[in-house]
């Protein structure tokens, strides 16, 4: 790749007049020496996963394995349907389908890792919701997918896209960024106002932990990614509007980076901290390992 | 850099719940049953760390079976992975060990087919990325993301060579290549990650060298089946 840092993103899109959509798309056409037809095409799959999700966290029920979680997705896109949200429309109906993809997730339904498992419903959220209210066809959304993969290909080697390194901030956060950059060039914000858009995106997830209760991937993750949808909403409006990250996106990565290091192991996947160490956060892990052994001892 | 294309950030399609308990754990396990070179009878599989705690919840036992099944990450069959596994006629067990391993995410396989009996060594280290580290207690490094060729052999001189000339010759690139020795002399293995898959008569080229007990092929592509090899 030509690039590994955001700003020179920008600089290469500026010199040959290109958009980070396509800016990537030649560059691992070049890296691994495939056809841009089969890199188009891996993505396009990719985005059809990424619809079923959505489909199947609308229309069917989502039990998690564990049974702690399952069904927001859908409830809320029925308080939506009866009007008077506090979000506004556009941002309801992203959280919506970022809590059915995540659900999806976490009862064992087929996903697309962007850029991990747990952050799964943040960038379908913002795109299918999107591309519905704006008319947009698939070959766009997948150039979106492109440009949100750039953007995560800079933060995951700068810093890091796992809960277990870097905290929360670095898995929800990098999706976060990631849906934000890419949400600009969808509506035809230019480079650098989506780099802007990733580094205000970021500021508002430094320092978050990764704290599931149990160690799964529910509680808080489910509900981080619907809020995550909002916030990438929300970074792209700044960006649009022309407000920038005065403290240059790179430098937001590399302090994810600083901030995630410094974090306590307790609080990085491990279940030994935050949430998952409240007194509900104890009883709910409790109450399944009983059910584990007693299941264990049935069979 | 870490992270080496754009498909390692958006990617895979895999069955949830987790990239690093479910997706790596089943391409852990198809490398597993690609050294063996068949599906086992029998496998038993020892989780450390994070998955020795946690398995249960993200499915991580579900995803091993898969991928001794062969079935890539987002396959609809995973949840169900025991029954099929019991279809056909594989027996499965678990068990959990407390000591250190080599990073949280750790499962060691033992797999049986007929008389042959396999050891795999691997982590889970991300996004469904894998590092499997031993192969039959022989060090390695393999990531799976390349077709890997596993020879096993003994410890001659003009053994390396030989295999080294017959890539060159098929125009197979090597990208990485790991080798590791019982002892001087003894059985010796030679793991080769190579950028483009190696074709049926040049692994029957490299069984005929001298010195050499076998051949496998590691292959985690979509839907690829090394049993044949």
């Amino acid at each position: 790749m030509r690039f590994s840092h955001l700003h020179e993103i920008s600089a290469l899109c500026a010199e040959e007049s290109t958009t980070i959509g396509r800016l990537m798309i030649q560059e691992q056409v070049q890296e691994t020496n495939t056809t841009e037809e089969e890199i188009f095409r891996q993505m396009s799959d990719y985005y059809e996963v990424m619809k079923e999700a959505v489909h199947r966290g609308q229309t069917q029920d989502t039990v998690s394995r564990s049974g702690l979680t399952g069904g927001d997705g859908k409830r809320l896109a029925e308080y939506l349907r009866a009007g008077e949200t506090c979000s506004g429309d556009a941002s309801a109906l992203a959280m919506a389908y970022a809590l059915s993809v995540s659900e999806v997730n976490a009862s064992m339904g087929r996903i697309v890792a962007t850029p991990t498992a747990g952050s799964c419903g943040v960038i379908p959220g913002v795109f299918i919701s999107a591309q519905e209210r704006f008319g947009w066809d698939d070959e766009h959304m997948v150039h979106g997918l492109f440009a949100a993969g750039a953007i995560g290909y800079v933060i995951a080697n700068n810093s890091f896209i796992s809960g277990a390194e870097g905290g929360c901030q670095a898995e929800i956060g990098s999706a976060i960024g990631m849906a934000a950059g890419a949400m600009v060039e969808l509506r035809g914000g230019t480079p650098e106002q989506a780099v802007h858009a990733v580094g205000l995106a970021l500021k508002n997830t430094l320092g978050l932990i990764c704290d599931p209760v149990a160690g799964l991937v529910e509680i808080p993750c489910i509900v981080r990614n619907g809020l995550g949808a909002v916030t990438a909403l929300a970074a792209a409006d700044m960006a649009l509007a022309g407000v920038r990250s005065a403290i240059p996106s790179d430098e937001v990565i590399d302090v994810m980076l600083e901030v995630g290091s410094a974090m306590p192991s307790k609080h990085r996947e491990t279940a030994k901290g935050g949430l998952a160490q409240t007194p509900t956060g104890k009883r709910l892990t409790e109450s399944l390992t009983r059910n584990t052994s007693i299941k264990k001892n049935k069979s | 850099m870490r992270f080496k294309d754009v498909f390692s950030i958006i990617g895979p399609a895999m069955t949830g719940p987790s990239s690093s308990h479910t997706a790596g754990a089943v391409r852990l396990a198809r490398v597993a049953r690609h050294w063996l070179g068949a599906q086992p009878d029998r496998a038993r599989m020892t989780l450390y760390g994070s998955f020795a705690d946690t398995y249960k919840g993200h499915g991580t036992d579900l995803a091993l079976i898969a991928g001794l099944l062969n079935y890539d990450t987002d396959d609809h069959r995973i949840p169900d992975a025991e029954q099929w596994a019991e279809q056909a006629g594989m027996t499965v067990e678990f068990a959990v060990n407390g000591l250190p391993a080599p990073h949280p995410n750790t499962v060691r396989f033992e797999l049986w087919k007929g008389e042959d009996q396999r050891t795999l060594l691997g982590s889970s280290i991300g996004g469904g990325s894998i590092h499997v580290q031993q192969l039959n207690e022989f060090r390695v490094n393999l990531t799976g993301e390349l077709p890997t060729l596993v020879l096993l052999h003994s410890d001659k001189p003009g053994t390396l060579g030989a295999i080294t000339s017959a890539l060159g010759a098929a125009h197979i690139n090597i990208a990485y290549m790991h080798v590791d020795r019982k002892g001087r002399d003894g059985e010796a293995l030679t793991a080769i990650e190579t950028d483009s898959s190696a074709p049926a008569e040049l692994i029957a080229e490299l069984r005929s060298l001298p010195h050499m007990y076998e051949i496998k092929m590691i292959n985690l592509k979509k839907g690829a089946e090394s049993d044949a090899v």
